[in-house]
């Protein structure tokens, strides 16, 4: 009797165990095709010199890393990705905020507001590049036209080398404040009411509320937030590729990490050269997020 | 209570001019692909609105660029990359939320493991085996990169570990096996998260540039975000010919966003919310 529902409950078990393998497989083989072996594969590559039209390969040990350390348009690719995240990461991180905490509270039109910054976000990268460097344009860019009314001289914003990261980055941080803003918003949503009432009636102002309630309270949003958009600007590529060819005089000033692997891999077929390229990527993603895991526990307050 | 007034409009002002920024670069797009290349580069006087709209523009990109063949091969790309990550995602999240089976822990590294590399470090070896397949220039080369999707498994999973055992031993005790119960009882309770993941992959296969580029280099083969990169080098200086593109490759994923404009809000705040 007891094997008898003994043997009933390992076959049980055993029935379960084979719809999971089931129902996992699709993915894991999946992930393990396009992905794990792909892995392996790209730091084996970056061993390797790739002959002419990728068929021999001939094993060169740390020749590509040897020569990406003395390659200062590499140095030059890793400066400007840094730059980019820099410029757009704090100060989209900002706008979104001010905009979720103005949309946070009563006011009339907030989901119109939320729907019309959210706009960008739904536009394909290369549409949108292509009518800010319209804007742009020294001559004929509706952006200095405007500065012209103003009495401001123009400003070449897209070759002048000086200034062309800063053009990128402006459509950066256009294109990414909606979507911060409405992920922190959630996170607003999620502070509860009476925190604010409790305050009020300690006749704390609005200021105090936000430094005290507001801003402690939402830094577990404020951290995904800020992970996320970093290792999205790190792997900047579409705008930049859009808007700076490689005969522009700003490209040594602007030309990113993921635009140089690309170049390398498939404009000079050196994939071996790519390959050590995102491994440089890799190493440096991997280090900033590191860093941000260990130092969140220092400012973000888990309820 | 006047204080408050003035609060009220100085924060409305402000959200206004932001409004602006946000929707003008649209405008002068939609504005300058109606011009004459003389009328868009005319500055004295400055026109803003086409004196006369010259929709021959959109004519001639349609036709130069085969537009109908992009807006094919973009929305099949889309649709099927929505549906295999949705399915294969939604199996794979439920045996790791609810099911137990040897090596559970391993597998679910592997699938936590890719979310954290970079993609890029995929691209080449991904370039590799389609080109030994001779698959290039194919819809299946557009595809196969998102077949199956780490975030989208582990996405899910969080949906379905937010719901009670109760109504899946209810649904066993009543003699549902395993696929049932996961099919016509769990399943239709993730509708959210369904719905936020396919929106998610949906906008990501839509805007992603770089691959359709690699893979799919002949101008029949191409996506709308591919295309559009091509399309600039052709035309480099005719910018009502570049901004009619521009409207045509934008309009379709706007106007499915303006009409889901709500789910599209709601299932990005989600699927970020989950991670």
């Amino acid at each position: 009797m007891e094997r008898v529902l003994q043997s009933k409950a390992s076959r049980r078990i055993r029935n379960e165990w084979y719809w999971a393998w089931f129902f996992i497989a699709p993915t894991i083989i999946g992930l393990v095709v396009l992905n794990i072996i792909p892995i392996f594969q790209t730091v084996y590559m970056s061993f390797f010199k790739s002959g002419d039209f990728g068929k021999s390969n001939v094993f060169i040990g740390f020749d590509n890393y040897i020569k990406m350390f003395s390659d200062a348009q590499v140095w030059h690719a890793v400066a400007n990705t840094l730059l980019y995240t820099l410029l757009v990461v704090p100060v989209s991180i900002a706008l979104a905020m001010l905009l979720a905490v103005l949309l946070n509270g009563k006011i009339r039109g907030k989901s119109l507001y939320r729907t019309i910054y959210f706009i960008p976000m739904v536009a394909a990268p290369a549409a949108v590049t292509m009518v800010w460097k319209w804007l742009y344009n020294t001559q004929f860019g509706l952006i200095n036209y405007g500065l012209g009314q103003l009495g401001l001289p123009a400003v070449n914003w897209v070759n002048n080398p000086n200034v062309a990261m800063i053009s990128i980055a402006i459509i950066g941080i256009w294109s990414v404040i909606g979507y911060n803003m409405v992920l922190l918003l959630a996170g607003l949503q999620e502070i509860p009411r009476d925190y604010y009432e409790a305050s009020e009636i300690d006749g704390a102002g609005k200021w105090r509320q936000f430094f005290v309630i507001t801003l402690p309270l939402v830094t577990p949003t404020l951290f995904f937030v800020l992970v996320t958009s970093m290792i999205q600007s790190m792997q900047v590529f579409d705008v930049i590729y859009m808007m700076i060819d490689v005969t522009n005089p700003a490209y040594e000033n602007t030309v990113s990490l993921v635009y140089l692997f690309y170049n390398n891999s498939f404009k000079y077929s050196n994939k071996g050269y790519g390959s050590a390229i995102v491994m440089l990527l890799l190493v440096i993603i991997m280090i900033i997020t590191v860093f941000q895991m260990k130092a969140q526990k220092k400012w973000v307050n888990y309820m | 209570m006047t204080h408050n007034k003035i609060a009220t409009g100085v924060k409305h002002l402000f959200l206004i001019v932001g409004a602006a920024i946000m929707i003008m670069p649209f405008v002068w797009m939609l504005l300058t692909s109606v011009k004459t290349v003389g009328e868009s580069t005319s500055l004295n006087p400055f026109i803003f609105f086409p004196t006369v709209w010259k929709w021959e523009n959109y004519v001639e990109v349609i036709q130069q660029n085969n537009f109908l063949r992009l807006y094919i091969n973009t929305f099949a790309m889309m649709a099927i990359r929505v549906a295999c990550s949705l399915l294969f995602s939604a199996m794979a999240a439920y045996a790791f939320a609810r099911l137990n089976f040897p090596g559970k822990n391993f597998f679910f590294g592997l699938v936590l493991f890719q979310m954290m590399v970079p993609t890029q470090i995929f691209i080449i070896p991904q370039y590799l085996m389609v080109d030994a397949l001779g698959m290039r220039n194919t819809l299946f080369a557009l595809v196969f990169p998102g077949l199956v999707s780490a975030f989208g498994t582990f996405l899910l999973r969080q949906f379905f570990m937010g719901l009670p055992k109760e109504l899946e031993e209810a649904a066993r005790l009543d003699g549902c096996n395993i696929g049932q119960t996961f099919l016509k009882v769990m399943l239709p309770l993730t509708r959210s998260g369904l719905m936020a993941l396919g929106i998610f992959t949906a906008l990501f296969a839509f805007k992603d540039m770089m691959w359709p580029m690699i893979v799919n280099t002949s101008s029949n083969a191409a996506t709308l975000s591919s295309a559009l990169a091509k399309i600039q080098s052709a035309y480099s200086i005719d910018y009502p010919e570049l901004m009619a593109a521009s409207v045509l490759a934008v309009w379709p994923m706007l106007a499915i966003y303006i009409m889901f404009q709500k789910q599209f809000v709601e299932g990005i705040a989600t699927s970020g919310g989950k991670l």
